[in-house]
C-alpha cells in the first residue's frame, strides 16, 4: 500500500512541475524575435488648485497648476491654453469650478479646483412702504375757518383721506393737535383748538375709525407754523395737525 | 372838555382828553355809599377822602458808615412805593425845608407844615446797624397836628443785605398807606406771577410788584401757562403741557399746584380732556376749571386735593376762564362762546341763573373781580379795534374804558387795594407786564426781557 501511494505522490508532483514548466516556458512558436515595442508614453498628471479657495465678491486668487507628460492644457472656463505649470490671478464674480485638461501622448488628465464667491445678498425685492412713509405721504391737516371749528369741504377731503389710511393701517393710531392763529385770546385759543381736535376725530369717528385710535391735545395759539401776521399764516395756523403715534 | 365836577361823571360820551381814557374820579369808600343802578354815572375808587393825602419823605439817615449804602436804596424804596400808592402827593424835595429830622425831636413841625412844602404828614426816620442787624426807626407824624405823637412809631429790623432794605422800604410803604387809607390796604409787599418766554420757552416766572426781584419758577422746557395764586399766597396755580412719551411728539394740558413755600410741585391729578385756566375759590379750598373730559369745554369746580369735581356748565361750546367773586364767592364770571362769539358770562357757584354780561358785541374775555366784588375787568376788542381793557361795574352793567389806541391790552388782574390793575400790553413793541391805577394813570412797564404775559397779581 505505501508504494502506491508513493508513487501516486510522485506522480502528481511530476505532473505538477511538468504542467509549471510547461507554463513557464510557453513561447510562441513561430515568426522570428521582433524587436521589443518601445515602452508606451507616460500618462500625463495634471494638478490645480485655488488659494484662496473661498473669497468674497470683488475678490481674487490665484489659480497654480502643474501637470507631466501633457503637451496641451486647456484650463476652462478661463484663461483656456496654457503652459504646463504656472499660475493666473482670477476674479470670478461668482463660485466657479475650475478644470485643468492635460492631453498628452499618454493620454488625459483632468484636475478641478473650485472657487467659492461669497457675494453679498442681493438687493431686496421692492418692499411694500412702511407705515411712517404711508403717513408721512397721504395724512393731511385739516383746516379751518377764523373762529370756527367746522369740518369745511376741503377740510372733509383731508380727514376723509386720513381715515382711508387710518382703515389700511389697522394697527396704527394718531394724535390730533388743535391749533389757532394769533388773533384771539390765550385762553379761549385752547377752548378752540380742542374744538378743532375734536370736530376732526368726530369726523374720522363718522367714518368709522374707532375713537380709541385717536387721541387729543390743543396748543392754541402756543406752537405755531409762522408767525407773519396776514392771512395766508393764519390760514396755516388755523388746523387739525395728525401725529402718527409710535 | 373831559374833567369831572364832584366825582361825578356823566355816561355821555365826553371827548378824550387823557390818553388812556378818560378819568374815573369819583372815591368810593368800601363800606358806604352804594352804588345807584338808577343814576347815569358809576364811580370807581382809588382810595378815600376827596384828596390825595400831601406827604413829605425827607431822606433817612444813616447812622452808622455800615449802612450807608441800603440806606439810599431804602429810601429810593420808600418814595417809589408812596408814589405808586395813588392815594399820596408826594413832597418834591426842592420844596423841603433844609433841616431833615431824623428822630421826632428833631421834626419842625411848623417849617413843613407851611408853603412851599406844604404837608399834611411827614414821615422819617434813621438807619442803624445794631446787634448785627440792619435796624431801621421810622415816624409818621402829622404836622398839622404838632401837638399829637407819632401817628406811626416803627422799627424794622433784618440783613444787611439790598433786597432786605427793599422789603424794609415796602413794610414801612404799606403801614403808612394802611394808615392814610383809613384801613385799605398797601401793595407794596405783594407779587405778580407771570408767564415769560426768556428762557427759551414759557415758564412761570414770579417779581416783586415793582418788577424788581424777577424769578424763574417753573423749568419744564415746554409750555406754562395761566398762573393764579392761592388766596394765602401759598401755592401757583397753571396751565402746564405734560409730554407722555419719551418721543415727546404726545402731550396734554394739565392743572399743576406748586408751593411757593416748599418751592415744590405739590400733587395734583390729570383730570382728562383739555384741562385749563384754573382759579381759586375765596376760601383756598378748591379750584374753578374748564376740562374738555366730555368732548367739550366745560367748567367744573374740583377740590385743591382734584377729588369732588362737579360739573357747572352744559352747554355745547367753548367754557373757559372762570372767576370767583372773591368777596362772597357766590358767583363765577366765565366766557363763552355759546352764542357765536365770546362773551363774559355770570352764573352762581352752583352753575345756576347764567346770564351775559357783555353785550355780545366782539370778541369779549379774561373777566378779572376787583376785590370789592363790585366790577369785572376784561379784554374786548370790537370795532375793528386792538384789545383793550375795559372795566364794567356788574351792578349797572356800564363799562369804561382804561386803554385806548396803544397796542393790544389783554388779561388784566386786579391788586388787593382795588385800586391797581396788571396787565400784559404790545405797546412797547413784544408783549410786557404793565400796572396802573384803576383811573387809567400811573402807568408802569415792569417787564423789558422776552415776551411777557398772563400776570396774576398776588395777595398781601
Amino acid at each position: 500500500m505505501r508504494l502506491r501511494r508513493g508513487l501516486r505522490w510522485c506522480g502528481l508532483v511530476a505532473l505538477f512541475a511538468l504542467v509549471l514548466l510547461a507554463g513557464c516556458k510557453k513561447k510562441p512558436v513561430a515568426p522570428p524575435p521582433t524587436p521589443p515595442p518601445p515602452p508606451a508614453p507616460a500618462a500625463p498628471t495634471a494638478t490645480l488648485r485655488a488659494n484662496p479657495s473661498v473669497i468674497e465678491q470683488g475678490q481674487s486668487t490665484t489659480l497654480s497648476w502643474n501637470s507631466t507628460n501633457a503637451t496641451e492644457l486647456r484650463l476652462s472656463p478661463a484663461p483656456g491654453s496654457v503652459g504646463p505649470q504656472g499660475s493666473t490671478t482670477i476674479a470670478p464674480d461668482r463660485s466657479t469650478t475650475y478644470t485643468l485638461v492635460a492631453t498628452g501622448p499618454g493620454g488625459t488628465a483632468e484636475a478641478s479646483a473650485r472657487v467659492t464667491v461669497n457675494a453679498p445678498p442681493p438687493p431686496p425685492p421692492p418692499a411694500r412702504m412702511s407705515m411712517e412713509e404711508a403717513f408721512a405721504q397721504r395724512v393731511r391737516d385739516a383746516h379751518f375757518d377764523f373762529d370756527k371749528a367746522d369740518v369745511r369741504p376741503d377740510a372733509r377731503v383731508a380727514l376723509t383721506q386720513n381715515a382711508e389710511f387710518l382703515r389700511e393701517y389697522a394697527q396704527a393710531r394718531v394724535l390730533i393737535e388743535g391749533h389757532c392763529d394769533e388773533r384771539g385770546s390765550t385762553e379761549y385759543n385752547i377752548g378752540l383748538g380742542d374744538r378743532r381736535a375734536n370736530a376732526a376725530r368726530d369726523f374720522l369717528v363718522s367714518l368709522g375709525i374707532s375713537a380709541d385710535r385717536v387721541q387729543m391735545v390743543s396748543y392754541g395759539k402756543e406752537r405755531p407754523v409762522c408767525t407773519e401776521s396776514n392771512e395766508d399764516c393764519w390760514q396755516r395756523n388755523r388746523r387739525a395737525h395728525f401725529v402718527l403715534l409710535k | 372838555m373831559s374833567e369831572a365836577t364832584n366825582g361825578m361823571i356823566e355816561r355821555r360820551k365826553q371827548p378824550m382828553a387823557r390818553r388812556y381814557g378818560f378819568a374815573l374820579l369819583g372815591l368810593v369808600t368800601l363800606a358806604a355809599l352804594p352804588l345807584q343802578p338808577q343814576e347815569d354815572w358809576f364811580r370807581t375808587g382809588t382810595g378815600v377822602g376827596v384828596e390825595k393825602v400831601r406827604l413829605a419823605v425827607p431822606a433817612f439817615a444813616a447812622r452808622s458808615p455800615e449802612v450807608q449804602h441800603v440806606a439810599s436804596v431804602f429810601y429810593a424804596v420808600l418814595r417809589d412805593d408812596l408814589e405808586a400808592s395813588g392815594i399820596i402827593d408826594l413832597v418834591s424835595p426842592s420844596f423841603q425845608p433844609l433841616q431833615i429830622p431824623s428822630l421826632p425831636t428833631e421834626l419842625n413841625a411848623a417849617a413843613w407844615a407851611q408853603p412851599p412844602s406844604s404837608a399834611h404828614m411827614v414821615a422819617y426816620g434813621n438807619l442803624s446797624f445794631a446787634e448785627n442787624q440792619l435796624q431801621v426807626s421810622a415816624w409818621l407824624s402829622d404836622v398839622r397836628n404838632p401837638q399829637a405823637p407819632p401817628v406811626l412809631a416803627k422799627r424794622y429790623r433784618g440783613d444787611l443785605t439790598e433786597l432786605q432794605a427793599r422789603a424794609l422800604a415796602h413794610q414801612f410803604a404799606d403801614d403808612i398807606i394802611e394808615r392814610l387809607s383809613g384801613g385799605l390796604p398797601g401793595i407794596a409787599q405783594t407779587q405778580i406771577a407771570f408767564v415769560s418766554d426768556r428762557s427759551g420757552n414759557k415758564e412761570i416766572w414770579v417779581m416783586d410788584y415793582d418788577g424788581y426781584n424777577q424769578r424763574q419758577v417753573t423749568s419744564y422746557g415746554f409750555i406754562c401757562l395761566t398762573p393764579r395764586w392761592s388766596p394765602d399766597k401759598s401755592r401757583l396755580a397753571y396751565t402746564a403741557y405734560e409730554r407722555t412719551s419719551a418721543s415727546n411728539e404726545v402731550a396734554r394740558t394739565s392743572i399743576h399746584l406748586y408751593s411757593m413755600v416748599m418751592n415744590r410741585r405739590i400733587a395734583f391729578p390729570f383730570l382728562g380732556g383739555t384741562t385749563t385756566t384754573p382759579a381759586w375759590s375765596p376760601d383756598g379750598q378748591g379750584l374753578a376749571i374748564s376740562s374738555s373730559r366730555t368732548g367739550d369745554q366745560e367748567i367744573y369746580v374740583v377740590a385743591s386735593d382734584g377729588g369732588r369735581m362737579r360739573r357747572l356748565t352744559h352747554s355745547p361750546g367753548v367754557d373757559i376762564s372762570p372767576a370767583w367773586n372773591p368777596r362772597t364767592g357766590r358767583q363765577i364770571a366765565f366766557v363763552s362762546d355759546r352764542g357765536g362769539s365770546p362773551q363774559i358770562y355770570l352764573m352762581d357757584a352752583d352753575g345756576a341763573n347764567v346770564e351775559r354780561l357783555t353785550t355780545g358785541e366782539g370778541y369779549a374775555v379774561s373777566p378779572a373781580w376787583s376785590p370789592n366784588g363790585q366790577m369785572i375787568a376784561f379784554a374786548w376788542q370790537k370795532g375793528g379795534e386792538n384789545f383793550n381793557i375795559y372795566v364794567m361795574d356788574v351792578a349797572t352793567r356800564q363799562t369804561v374804558q382804561l386803554t385806548r389806541d396803544t397796542g393790544r391790552n389783554e388779561q388784566p388782574h386786579w391788586a388787593p387795594d382795588g385800586r391797581h390793575l396788571v396787565f400784559q400790553s404790545t405797546r412797547s413793541g413784544r408783549n410786557q407786564i404793565w400796572t396802573t391805577l384803576a383811573d387809567g394813570t400811573g402807568l408802569r412797564q415792569l417787564t423789558f426781557a422776552g415776551s411777557n404775559t398772563a400776570p396774576h397779581w398776588s395777595p398781601r
